[in-house]
């Protein structure tokens, strides 16, 4: 019974994601919401007793394709050129 | 952040704070002519600029007509376009919602999956290939010819990335100024802790592949981002040190020939019905289950250097 009640708040969680991971303009965002829907992917697949899987989701979903996502995202300039400009900004000397 | 405006000496609020603090005497000044003058100049400039951008209007009557045909037919197929794509994603969405109504539920005993070959794997899985870990068996075992050739697929793959993206000799990394060494004290300190720990799981994974849970492609999917955590945190240089190009050339390339030849060796006497001069050992034991384990190894090596290798060549063009 608590298992179907976690398994069902997790499968839930699983879709808010998915739809949350299309549906966000900020590209850092989306894949930030996509590497937590590996993540519980990954604790489903435990769930359903598949460790293989729950492993290498765990490891590529989460891990490496979110990292290529975020280098990608720099190679083309769409994160942090704002930011940084920021940073370097010092008050009063201008 | 709080950002200061050149021109902050001279606005209302500093003259305010002077005239609070007793350093200057409040004029009193109308300000509004002042800004509407500005406006009044940044609106001529802003015309005087467009001036040319005008185009003078189409006075043939043929080449308006058919100006006029071809962007409505754009307009009428982008709007087609627009009501296209959404019916057919509700279709698709429709037919494989009705058809996920026609499959057997989860786990049932009637659906097709539970047939004999599931079973017989599972009984004779563990006397036939010496593993405990049965899904390492189907994959490195029975179903060792796919495996075989994913591998060849990483490998290609990689050698696709390394065409795109890497940089000729005369060529500069894209990488920029200062980035490139890490050195971000939070990921430095985290990464110090976790590295050894990520690569001793992976190893272990790997290793144990035909014992537990695991196996080639998840130890060395753990092993690739132990690595690309390393390399993310301390820099490329540093990573160079132990994993540069040439080492990766004679880890990808070396275990992938040693991998095609225990297969060959796998598929050719099992086809042909010799028994394996290398013993299967007791079940359960780390040096066990025939060629098992070092297939497992370099599989393992496979993934991981070709994770890295995309990460690489994605953030600097280079290994």
């Amino acid at each position: 019974m608590i298992v179907k009640i976690i398994m069902l708040l997790l499968v839930l969680f699983l879709i808010v994601c998915a739809l949350g991971a299309g549906f966000t303009k900020n590209l850092l965002v989306s894949i930030v919401i996509f590497m937590s829907y590996s993540l519980v992917m990954s604790i489903i697949w435990m769930f359903l007793s598949a460790p293989d899987l729950a492993i290498t989701e765990a490891a590529v979903g989460a891990g490496v394709t979110s990292v290529l996502f975020f280098a990608t995202l720099r190679r083309i300039n769409a994160i942090d050129a704002r930011d940084r400009k920021e940073e370097k900004h010092e008050p009063g000397k201008e | 952040m709080s950002r200061v405006r050149s021109d902050y000496e001279k606005s209302f609020r500093a003259r305010f704070r002077r005239y609070i603090s007793g350093e200057e005497e409040l004029k009193d000044v109308d300000y509004m002519p002042l800004f509407e003058k500005q406006i009044a100049d940044e609106r001529a400039e802003d015309e005087k600029a467009t001036e040319h951008y005008l185009v003078p209007p189409i006075k043939d009557p043929q080449e308006d007509a058919r100006l006029y045909a071809e962007y409505s037919g754009i307009k009428w197929f982008r709007r087609l376009y627009q009501v296209m794509a959404v019916v057919l994603c509700v279709a698709i969405c429709g037919v494989l919602i009705y058809n996920i109504a026609f499959m057997p539920g989860f786990g049932s005993a009637d659906s097709p999956m539970n047939n004999g070959v599931s079973e017989r794997y599972l009984e004779k899985g563990e006397e036939e290939t010496g593993v405990t870990n049965i899904v390492t068996g189907l994959i490195i075992s029975y179903r060792g010819f796919d495996t075989f050739g994913e591998t060849h697929v990483l490998f290609i793959a990689t050698i696709a990335v390394m065409i795109l993206l890497k940089l000729r000799k005369d060529e500069k990394p894209v990488v920029a100024e200062g980035e490139e060494e890490g050195g971000d004290i939070i990921l430095t300190t985290i990464a110090r802790v976790l590295v050894p720990m990520i690569f001793l799981f992976g190893f272990y994974v790997l290793v144990n592949g035909h014992l537990s849970p695991g196996g080639g492609f998840s130890g060395g999917a753990v092993m690739g981002a132990g690595l690309i955590l390393y390399s993310a945190s301390f820099g490329f240089t540093k990573t160079a040190k132990f994993f540069n190009e040439k080492i990766y050339d004679i880890i990808k390339v070396g275990s992938l020939l040693l991998y095609s030849m225990l297969i060959g060796y796998n598929l050719f006497t099992g086809a042909n019905g010799i028994a394996s001069v290398v013993p299967l050992g007791r079940a359960g034991e780390i040096l066990s289950a025939g060629l098992i384990l070092p297939i497992n190894i370099l599989v393992g090596l496979e993934v991981a250097c070709t994770m890295y290798a995309f990460y690489a060549l994605f953030r600097k063009g280079a290994i």
